[in-house]
């Protein structure tokens, strides 16, 4: 195992490339989840200015 | 077979497949992105020459083609908004941007890490590496371009402009290992030649730009859809699309 992430002593590299890349489409898909998540609110807020804060107290609750 | 495929150029029908489409997707690019991975990492052979520092091929390569591929995606939604003046190609055009960006900007990060152990240095001016940073760039630029316009219909045509006009940079790109004497190798894969490498290595690098592509287009359908319901907002049909459930947010 410690030979595994040694990678044949280019650990630097390969994991800075790899580590990396897997923040970065971590990061994409949780910011293209929340924007799709806001953009559906505030269209909920201007269809039903009552009704849509209400719900997402409920949302925050249920987490 | 009498599919009308033009029901699906109107954002109304187009939003909850893309819905399902993104998640499907997605699923299948962690699928994908798992069995490259494991291939890429633990059953392709070490290399002769450059040890395991050439294990970075595996996302090097198909973020680079993803990069060069989305442009030209986008550059075709682009040439359709001005042909057409349709607004979800506009849309999609948006989203596609700061993917193609991410993908350009993954190529040349693990480019770096890649070059320096095998070239002796993390950047050179070299005809690949520098088209590829100005595709970043155009990427970029588009994106910047919608933001400073205030009009969406104004910020489509002159984004359809820069993508269309930015597209020559795509061959330059692709033919710059030929035409330039350059530090970056040539091509890793070609379709007329002999495998020059391990079949796992080729196999590898095939499941992940499989996986690069379902990854792409999943997470672009996800925001097309976002952009949808920005953009059409006062749009009557939107409302029949919004949950009020609670625990059912998608």
């Amino acid at each position: 195992m410690a030979d595994f992430f040694a990678m044949g002593g280019y650990a630097w590299y390969v994991w800075m490339a790899y580590g990396a890349v897997a923040l970065a489409l971590a990061v994409e898909i949780a910011a293209v989840r929340a924007r799709r998540r806001r953009a559906l609110d505030e269209l909920r807020m201007s269809l039903d200015p009552v009704a849509a804060p209400r719900r997402m107290e409920r949302v925050e609750e249920s987490r | 077979m009498l599919i009308n495929w033009f029901r699906f150029s109107s954002p109304v029908s187009f939003y909850p497949l893309a819905g399902s489409w993104s998640y499907a997707l997605g699923a299948l690019a962690a699928l994908l992105a798992g069995a490259g991975l494991v291939v890429g990492l633990w059953i392709a052979p070490t290399d002769a020459t450059q040890g395991d520092a050439y294990r970075i091929i595996f996302i090097h390569v198909p973020a680079a083609w993803m990069a060069m591929f989305i442009y030209l995606v986008m550059a075709g939604w682009s040439a359709a908004t001005l042909g057409f003046n349709t607004r979800l190609s506009a849309m999609m055009a948006q989203a596609l941007a700061p993917t193609g960006a991410l993908m350009a900007a993954i190529a040349l990060w693990t480019g770096a890490f890649w070059g320096r152990p095998t070239w002796g240095t993390y950047w050179a001016w070299d005809a690949r590496m520098t088209s590829t940073l100005i595709l970043l760039f155009l990427y970029l630029g588009v994106i910047a371009l919608r933001s400073a316009i205030e009009d969406p219909r104004r910020a489509d045509r002159a984004c359809a402009v820069l993508a269309i006009v930015g597209a020559v940079n795509v061959p330059i790109i692709y033919f710059s290992v030929q035409w330039w004497n350059t530090l970056h190798q040539g091509s890793s894969i070609s379709l007329t030649a002999a495998p020059r490498m391990a079949m796992t290595m080729l196999a590898g690098i095939l499941v992940m730009t499989a996986a690069a592509w379902c990854y792409a287009i999943s997470v672009v359908l996800a925001r097309v859809q976002a952009i949808i319901v920005e953009r059409e907002r006062g749009a009557g049909w939107l409302e029949s699309l919004i949950d009020w459930r609670v625990g059912d947010d998608r």
